[in-house]
């Protein structure tokens, strides 16, 4: 396994732990019917946090990692700038997510809106779809 | 310094498709290990309704994407004529995949078993769901080695 097969391979790993992330913050919406019954899965929200940090970080320092690291491959290549801003419109949407599922367990807030679920799942599509077709490259 | 590969463009659906499935899947078992080590550490009142929450994860976000990725790994291996080809990798993959469906399935069934014993006895015991969640960490190690598998191909 060479730097290359080392990098991509924590790359992908960490948009797994995102994926991860992303499935425990629709976990909690679907068991709390939106925030209208108490549930007590909303004791997932820290490991839902925890994932969803070191996913992100994981995704945007490998990917910028790499991006230097391939030949061909440039950080400001149209593909990869378009992936740093759905990965700040994701980390947006997951955070607030996080802290709006926090306060909900807390009982401080109402839990967090069905939209921010669909921007965040959004983003991170779009940003498989840009990982993949990688377009311009 | 390693130089890019571009790959044809009529591979990228099957992919999409392939690595989707595979995210969710996984995503789907950390959930229900999650609500199954909760269950485990609940009182009465908390069990049933995490366990039965882990059983609905398997069955209809687990198992369809599990199916999802299968069926795109299929069309991909197809297109990219590698039926024949005797990897490590695609070893693995083969064996996370259907080793994994039945673990899956197993964890699934325990889970349901489960969640009916405790809504009818709620003080009893919960050797079904450490076996279930016990499961559910097994399919986790099995992915990660698997998404090595496939991010590194290992001949």
């Amino acid at each position: 396994m060479d730097w290359y097969d080392t990098l991509l391979y924590l790359h992908v790993l960490a948009a797994f732990i995102l994926v991860a992330a992303n499935v425990t913050a629709w976990a909690m919406y679907v068991g709390t019917a939106g925030g209208s019954r108490p549930s007590p899965l909303v004791r997932m929200a820290p490991m839902g946090g925890l994932l969803g940090v070191v996913g992100s970080l994981g995704v945007l320092i490998f990917g910028i990692w790499l991006a230097i690291y391939v030949k061909g491959y440039e950080v400001w290549d149209g593909w990869v700038l378009a992936a740093i801003v759905l990965w700040a419109i994701a980390g947006y949407a997951g955070t607030t997510l996080g802290r709006g599922y926090e306060a909900f367990r807390a009982g401080e807030a109402p839990a967090p809106s069905l939209a921010l679920h669909l921007i965040l799942s959004g983003s991170i599509l779009l940003l498989l779809i840009d990982m993949i077709w990688k377009p311009g490259a | 310094m390693s130089l890019l590969v571009i790959r044809p463009d009529e591979w990228n659906l099957p992919l999409l498709l392939h690595v989707a499935g595979a995210m969710v899947l996984t995503g789907a078992v950390v959930v229900a290990a999650a609500a199954l080590v909760l269950s485990v550490r609940s009182d009465n009142d908390d069990r049933y309704p995490l366990v039965h929450f882990a059983f609905r994860t398997l069955l209809f976000a687990g198992i369809p994407s599990l199916i999802v990725m299968r069926g795109a790994a299929a069309w991909i291996e197809s297109k990219e004529g590698l039926e024949n080809t005797d990897s490590a990798w695609l070893g693995i993959g083969y064996a996370t995949a259907e080793g994994g469906a039945l673990l899956i399935i197993i964890a699934t069934i325990l889970a349901w078993l489960a969640s009916r014993r405790i809504r009818t006895n709620p003080d009893g015991p919960s050797m079904m769901t450490r076996i279930s969640m016990a499961l559910t960490f097994v399919l986790i190690a099995a992915y990660v080695v698997a998404v090595w598998a496939m991010t590194t191909k290992p001949s």
